[in-house]
């Protein structure tokens, strides 16, 4: 076996792995370059672009209706996020507002959509450390909310629901009952969650103590949602710039202080019951009225810049759009969550080991596509 | 069958090869049948903790399921990596698999049924199960992959620790009924089980040995050299086709081993359940056949050992040897001297 | 602060800059040689304490390059946009402000890969998404490929 050779074993005696592209516990194409000594990891660099798809460029030709669908396809998980985000972009441009009903809906999508991706994380967390039951438990309710997806915008994972001043169709008419009865299940289904994983001792200890970033250093590294809140760091976009009527809705921001990867799952786990919480609120006050506001064919943006914030599953996405005033963005930038959040995971798995590399990487909650974009 | 087979053949060396062919192709059938079993079953328990069927299609309840499987594993092309050592990567399962086929020789599977009744039983099984880890090793280092070489590393450390514990609750059952032979062990179980005569401290020895043992053949929670989410398959990430299968082969004959193990040091072997003084109950219970009870015993614990995988998540490799050296280790230490106390004062039943 | 706050506060400390107020945020615009001086007040100053550079990207004018970081306050909660013109398109230049915010570090790795930018006093300036050979930079307007399609 000749492992000689700086790709392999460095001077200083560091054996050199690379993990990734393709590992079952990268959640995709994520390459990290790993210097370790025994099986303490010294030192991390990402390497990207292997499901880069120019999705800003791509932008540059496409039509302000258009454009908001490319964008499903970054964040797959929070795909019906990213399209209101650009939507929302889209609305500051021209000056309008979607309808109260629309904001209403798309509020209540935005949160399911957002239970899907928690739970979808709790399930690969869970896989990561080896637990291969909670997954089952947690596509159980993921299933029902893909299923009132489906019925209501047509597909189960990128929606494309959302259009400039509005909502594409309206509702289904048992959405409204569906809804209730998910929200059900998933009380019902809650302290399941917890004996099977938050309860177990082995899990515990896997996640305390680990993977630790600073309130400083999570915003120096531009860290945001479930990750910047575990650290103390209010940040949720939802709060501080609401948008689509995010303001009149009641519910907590929840901020940890332990700032390791067991405060960024108990913070992802209490984030499911305020969107439960958030959706009940709306879903027996859906508001009569139109679904979408008039806008005119072909949508034309006059000259500036404007830039919209949104609080996905992952954190801040912000749409920054650069307007000539023709019918297509003059320039285009994605400002995503996972790519800063990305950015911090060799701060805080420095002097971890292998093994809590997955817990780390499992718990900041990384979908590659939204990083390569 | 002996003298069946004297009548038959008279040259002596004949027939001890004769015996020994038919001995050993039998039982070479029989653990690869098991194996389909416990894979089956594992399937099964599977399914019945995730909330899910499992298998259903292929064949009745799905047991021809783990069949289709090894057909496709047979015709699947065994692959040997260029840059591997590969007179070692061939051996290695072959290696795994004959360790693990050793370790069933002194096993009474019924009343008078053993292939070997060794006078140092516990010893030999014990000797014969931690040379696995030459296997795992040698596949390990031989594959020429960075991942496989940190999972064998893994699991120098782990069988290593582990094998104390194991010895350690061997011998609280040794110093009890005074005998290293295994159909001695069970006979001196004939007026109650262990786990029932010894109080505390053989219960304690009873639940170190399941941890321990779960550890020895590297099943989750302690499947740290195969770890497929850091690892991506550890030390058998190289392996493909009937070499992969003959991985699985060992691990479910590792498994039935150490569960046989266990129910024949601790819950009797094939000695019915006995209560004190209650005749009618305990002749209903002679009744039930020895072979019966012994593989009763060994499937409870196997159970047990594979509930363990679908239940907890994988420990990390410095939490996995702070068990062992700090928890089970010294417990099982006072435990022992505990155990020879009860020994010499006769405090057991 | 608001937008007139911050105004007059940069006009004291940095009394060169040019503003730009039709955005959503204030827009301050500098040339490449104030831009290190100008975040360090930024960052340090306890008036603005822009502790958060939540977007850095860069806009290809055709002529020019102009280099733009989106800033926030945590504890002030307030925001900033700071422009850079570059004006040498064939070798743009500008100092790195990863030693201010970290996540700086990996956001101007992607400008270099994408746009050409190189960053004075980076740690690691490597392209970040395509390969080290890869020529041309895709973000840029006149950057073309032969396997290109026009949408």
């Amino acid at each position: 076996m000749t492992l000689l050779g700086e790709n392999h074993i460095t001077e200083e005696g560091q054996f050199v792995i690379n993990m990734g592209p393709q590992h079952p516990a990268t959640h995709g194409v994520l390459h990290l370059k790993i210097w370790l000594d025994g099986e303490t990891i010294k030192k991390i660099e990402p390497h990207l672009g292997y499901i880069h798809r120019s999705i800003e460029k791509m932008c540059e030709s496409l039509t302000y209706r258009q454009y908001i669908y490319t964008t499903s396809r970054m964040d797959y998980l929070s795909a019906h996020m990213n399209n209101q985000a650009c939507a929302l972009a889209v609305e500051k441009g021209l000056q309008i507002e979607a309808s109260p009903r629309a904001q209403a809906i798309r509020v209540i999508l935005a949160e399911l959509t957002r239970l899907a991706s928690h739970q979808l994380w709790w399930a690969a967390t869970g896989l990561d450390l080896g637990g291969v039951t909670p997954f089952f438990y947690a596509f159980r309710e993921r299933e029902a909310i893909n299923n009132i997806l489906e019925e209501t915008c047509g597909t189960r994972l990128t929606q494309n629901f959302v259009v400039p001043g509005g909502i594409m169709y309206d509702i289904h008419p048992n959405f409204q009952n569906h809804v209730k009865q998910v929200i059900k299940q998933i009380k019902d289904n809650f302290h399941e969650y917890d004996e099977i994983l938050t309860g177990n001792v082995i899990f515990q200890n896997r996640l305390q103590g680990v993977g630790y970033i600073s309130k400083e250093d999570a915003i120096s590294y531009g860290c945001t949602g479930p990750t910047a809140r575990a650290s103390g760091v209010s940040c949720d976009i939802r709060k501080q710039f609401p948008y689509d009527g995010y303001d009149k809705i009641q519910f907590d921001e929840i901020i940890a202080t332990g700032g390791d990867c067991w405060a960024r799952y108990e913070v992802r786990m209490a984030e499911m019951l305020q969107s439960v919480h958030i959706i009940e609120q709306l879903i027996d006050n859906i508001p009569e009225g139109d679904f979408q506001t008039k806008t005119k064919a072909v949508l034309k943006l006059p000259k500036g810049e404007f830039y919209q914030r949104v609080e996905t599953a992952r954190g801040e996405l912000g749409v920054y759009l650069v307007s000539d005033g023709a019918a297509t963005p003059y320039r285009c930038k994605f400002r995503s969550p996972g790519f800063s959040n990305l950015s911090a995971i060799p701060h805080m798995a420095k002097e971890a080991k292998i093994g809590d590399l997955m817990a780390i990487m499992a718990t900041v909650d990384l979908v590659i596509p939204d990083i390569d974009r | 069958m002996h003298l069946w087979l004297r009548a038959a053949i008279s040259s002596d060396l004949l027939l001890l090869v004769t015996e020994m062919v038919i001995i050993g192709v039998s039982l070479i059938v029989f653990l690869v049948l098991l194996c389909f079993f416990l894979g089956w079953m594992e399937r099964k328990v599977a399914a019945f903790m995730e909330i899910r069927l499992g298998p259903n299609r292929v064949g009745p309840m799905g047991s021809m399921q783990i069949v289709a499987d090894t057909v496709k594993l047979l015709f699947k092309e065994g692959l040997t990596p260029n840059a591997s050592d590969k007179f070692l990567f061939n051996l290695a399962p072959g290696i795994m698999v004959v360790t693990s086929m050793l370790a069933v020789a002194p096993i009474a599977f019924a009343k008078n049924f053993q292939i070997w009744d060794v006078n140092i039983g516990v010893l030999y099984v014990s000797s014969i199960s931690s040379m696995a880890v030459i296997g795992i090793l040698m596949a390990g280092w031989s594959s020429s992959n960075k991942y496989s070489l940190i999972g064998a590393m893994r699991s120098g450390a782990q069988i290593v620790s582990y094998e104390l514990s194991i010895g350690l609750s061997l011998i609280s059952i040794v110093i009890l009924s005074g005998s290293l032979q295994l159909s001695e062990i069970v006979e001196s179980q004939a007026n109650g089980w262990w786990l029932f005569k010894g109080h505390i401290p053989v219960i304690i020895s009873f639940v170190i040995f399941v941890i321990a043992s779960t550890a020895e053949i590297n099943r989750a929670p302690f499947d740290l050299t195969e770890a497929e989410q850091e690892l991506t398959g550890g030390f058998h990430t190289e392996y493909s086709g009937m070499k992969f299968a003959m991985f699985l082969l060992s691990e479910y004959i590792n498994l039935f081993i150490v569960s046989a193990i266990a129910a024949t040091i601790f819950l009797g072997g094939w000695m019915p359940l006995h209560i004190g003084t209650w005749a009618s109950f305990n002749h209903i219970m002679d009744f039930i056949p020895s072979s019966i009870w012994f593989l009763g015993k060994t499937f409870f614990i196997i159970f047990i050992i594979m509930q363990f995988r679908w239940t907890f998540p994988r420990l990390r490799i410095d939490q996995l040897l702070n068990l062992e050296w700090k928890y089970l280790l010294p417990i099982s230490m006072v435990n022992i001297i505990i155990v020879t106390a009860m020994a010499i004062f006769g405090w057991h039943f | 602060m608001t937008k007139e706050e911050l105004k007059s506060a940069i006009s004291l400390s940095s009394p060169t800059v040019t503003y730009d107020e039709s955005g959503e945020f204030l827009t301050v615009l500098i040339t490449p040689d104030d831009l290190l001086p100008l975040m360090n007040i930024l960052r340090s100053k306890a008036e603005f304490e822009f502790d958060y550079l939540f977007c850095l990207t860069c806009i290809d004018w055709k002529d020019h390059l102009m280099m733009v970081y989106h800033l926030q306050s945590r504890t002030h909660q307030h925001c900033l946009v700071v422009k850079a013109k570059i004006t040498d398109t064939l070798q743009p230049k500008i100092e790195s402000v990863n030693n201010i915010w970290k996540t700086a570090e990996l956001h101007e790795d992607e400008v270099f890969d994408l746009f050409g930018v190189t960053f004075l006093n980076h740690p690691n300036l490597r392209r970040l998404f395509l390969e080290a050979d890869w020529n041309g930079f895709p973000l840029r307007k006149n950057y073309t490929d032969e396997n290109m399609i026009k949408l």
